[in-house]
């Protein structure tokens, strides 16, 4: 249970980052923050006491392996999440070209 | 093995929190790859090496990425001072982890003990998917046989993210027609 909370705990630390920072890169760190939370939640979740990695060994079979749908579902969102990180940095590079800065305060002042 | 984890989560926190605080916007990302490479560590001790492999790639181009927008602008942290709408951020923030702490509490109850995985929607898939994929991986038999189509859709949110990648990068726009 210690783990399921400290993986809760990281998860609320990215939240965090996001509420309060006002830096768009330290915004986007914290966004992959959360992800990797998910990411290691789905992990923990799917582990079995002394199972080993899902690949089968024809010659020599063992009965208990860790669950392979959250490693599955965790892989889709791994490449996923690197798409979302490259655009969201894209875009961020694109708005320091126009504003000439990262804080957000600043980017809302130099609306229209 | 539950406090190998403990603790490298511990951490990845602290990881977290230094590269939320930091001046410079460099070592912030930087700190940034703490968390993502201390992930690898524990998707190998979770016994999960594909994500391990996939994690630590993708973490490296994700850094790259990083430091290539970082050292293209500025490192520095426009400093602010607490004012009123800091208070008005950081009591939200209080306000939505008690929301997402008392979420927490109601859920633990249906959360299985660490380790004790039960396998109930899985076994399904590790029956006889060796027989009926041909992949002795399993993971790799439900991303590209059972859930096929999931993966092909995936394919095309990749190449939706590098088209807008190259649409937001291009360096001459087009021309407004005035």
């Amino acid at each position: 249970m210690t783990v399921y909370l400290l993986c809760f705990i990281l998860f609320l630390t990215g939240l965090y980052g996001v509420i309060t920072r006002r830096n768009l890169i330290k915004i986007a760190i914290s966004l992959s923050v959360m992800e990797f939370s998910t990411f290691l939640f789905l992990a923990l979740v799917g582990y079995r006491e002394g199972g080993v990695a899902p690949i089968v060994d024809t010659a020599d079979p063992v009965k208990t392996y860790v669950d392979p749908l959250p490693q599955a579902l965790v892989l889709t969102a791994i490449v996923i999440g690197l798409a979302t990180t490259a655009m969201l940095m894209a875009v961020i590079i694109r708005i320091y070209r126009k504003y000439g800065t990262f804080d957000i305060r600043e980017i809302k002042n130099l609306r229209g | 093995m539950e406090v190998a984890i403990s603790v490298i989560t511990i951490f990845m926190i602290l990881g977290a929190i230094y590269a939320i605080h930091a001046r410079d916007i460099l070592s912030a990302v930087i700190a940034g790859g703490i968390v993502g490479y201390s992930l690898v560590i524990c998707f190998l001790l979770l016994q999960a090496p594909d994500l391990a492999i996939v994690q630590i790639v993708v973490e490296t181009i994700t850094l790259i990425i990083m430091v290539a927008v970082v050292l293209d602008s500025s490192r520095v942290e426009a400093y602010s001072r607490f004012d009123r709408r800091a208070w008005i951020t950081a009591g939200t923030a209080v306000v939505i982890l008690l929301v997402l702490f008392w979420f927490l509490r109601a859920a633990s109850s249906h959360l299985a003990p660490f380790g004790e995985s039960s396998l109930r929607m899985a076994d399904a898939y590790i029956n006889g998917a060796v027989e009926r994929t041909g992949s002795v991986n399993l993971v790799t038999g439900v991303v590209f046989d059972f859930r096929g189509y999931d993966t092909l859709g995936e394919a095309t949110v990749l190449v939706t993210a590098v088209l807008g990648v190259l649409t937001i990068l291009r360096i001459n726009g087009k021309k407004k027609l005035t």
